[in-house]
C-alpha cells in the first residue's frame, strides 16, 4: 500500500539498515564525485585532519538517501524535495562501516500552494556500528495526501 | 588553495560545467536513489518534473567533483609559478540546499562559488571556516541549485593555543 501524508505523524518514524559501506564503494564514489587525496589514498589521508581514509560526505548523504528509499520513499507516494535545510558532518565515513538510519517527523503540514499534498520534514541521524554520530540532516519532502494519492 | 587570512567575502569563481545525460542520470539513481522519476523518461513525464530528471544528489554530487577538480587546477598552476600551496580541510557541513528546478536529461549546469562568511573555529585554533555559496545554473540561465556549503581552511597566524598541560 502506497505511504501517504497522513502516514507521517510527528515523532520516530523507524530505524533503517545497517547498510554495509565497503573501502572499493568509497574509493569509486570519490573517485567519480570527490577526488581528494584523503577519500583516496591511505597515505595522504593519515596526514589529514580526518586520520586516515574516509568516505565523501556526499558519498553519505547518497547511501543515506537510498537508505530512506528502502525504508519508506520508495512505497510513498513522494514528489521529491525542495532541499536541505542542514547537514552536518559529525563523523568521518570509514571503510567497512555498517551505517544504521534514525529518522524522526519533525513536522508535518498541508501545502498552502498545493493543498492536495502535506510538506513532511525529516530528520535523519545516521550512525556506525558503535554508535557513533557521523551524519545528522533535517529536510522536507512533498508527498501527496490519501485523498489524492493515485 | 589559500590561507584563511587570504580569503575575502565576495570572490566570485567559476567552478565548471556539466552535461547531464539520460543514461548517467539513471545509473546514479540505480544506485543511491531509485525513486521512478529518476529512472524513467516515461515515468518522469508523469510526475511533477515532466520528464527524466537527475537525483537531486547527483547534482550535488557533480557540484563537488567540479569543485574539486578546479581547485586541484588552480593548485597545480600555482606550483608550476612556484607558490606555495597549502591543503584545505575537510567540511563540517552545509545548510540552505535548495533543488530550485529540476536538472532534466540534457541540461548543461555551470557551478559557481562565492565566499559568503569568513570565521574562526571555536574547536580548532590552527584552522578557520570558510562559508561558499555555491549555485548552479542551467542552460537557459535559470539558478536549479543553491547551497551555502562550510569548509575548513589553514591559518597563516594561528591565535596562539591555550596551554593545557
Amino acid at each position: 500500500m502506497t505511504l501517504t501524508f497522513e502516514d507521517f505523524p510527528v515523532g520516530r518514524l523507524g530505524t533503517f539498515g545497517p547498510r554495509h559501506v565497503s573501502r572499493e564503494e568509497i574509493l569509486e564514489f570519490a573517485g567519480e564525485y570527490d577526488p581528494q587525496p584523503m577519500h583516496l589514498d591511505e597515505e595522504a589521508a593519515s596526514k589529514t585532519m580526518l586520520k586516515g581514509l574516509s568516505g565523501s560526505g556526499w558519498h553519505l548523504c547518497a547511501v543515506m538517501m537510498r537508505m530512506m528509499f528502502d525504508g519508506f520513499i520508495g512505497r510513498a507516494a513522494s514528489l521529491g524535495s525542495p532541499g536541505v535545510n542542514e547537514l552536518k558532518w559529525v563523523a568521518p565515513l570509514r571503510p567497512g562501516d555498517d551505517i544504521t538510519l534514525d529518522v524522526d517527523v519533525t513536522e508535518a503540514r498541508i501545502s498552502r500552494s498545493r493543498p492536495e499534498t502535506g510538506i513532511v520534514t525529516f530528520k535523519g541521524v545516521a550512525r556506525n556500528a558503535a554508535g557513533q554520530v557521523l551524519c545528522e540532516m533535517t529536510s522536507p519532502i512533498i508527498i501527496s495526501r490519501r485523498e489524492s494519492a493515485s | 588553495m589559500l590561507f584563511f587570512e587570504d580569503i575575502a567575502i565576495g570572490r566570485r569563481r567559476e567552478v565548471g560545467s556539466f552535461t547531464f545525460t539520460a543514461d548517467e542520470i539513471k545509473r546514479f539513481a540505480r544506485k543511491y536513489d531509485p525513486q521512478r522519476f529518476h529512472l524513467s523518461e516515461e515515468e518522469g513525464r508523469k510526475s511533477l518534473f515532466g520528464g527524466l530528471a537527475a537525483s537531486g544528489w547527483h547534482v550535488a554530487s557533480v557540484c563537488m567533483k567540479l569543485m574539486v577538480t578546479s581547485m586541484q587546477r588552480l593548485a597545480r598552476e600555482a606550483v608550476a609559478r612556484g607558490e606555495t600551496v597549502v591543503a584545505g580541510g575537510p567540511s563540517p557541513g552545509f545548510r540552505d540546499l535548495r533543488w530550485i528546478k529540476p536538472v532534466m536529461a540534457g541540461d548543461t549546469i555551470s557551478f559557481v562559488s562565492e565566499v559568503a562568511g569568513l570565521r574562526a573555529s571555536a574547536s580548532r585554533p590552527e584552522w578557520g571556516i570558510v562559508e561558499i555559496r555555491n549555485t548552479g545554473t542551467n542552460q537557459r540561465g535559470e539558478v536549479v541549485f543553491s547551497f551555502l556549503g562550510a569548509g575548513f581552511v589553514p591559518r597563516r597566524d594561528p591565535p596562539r593555543a591555550e596551554v593545557t598541560q
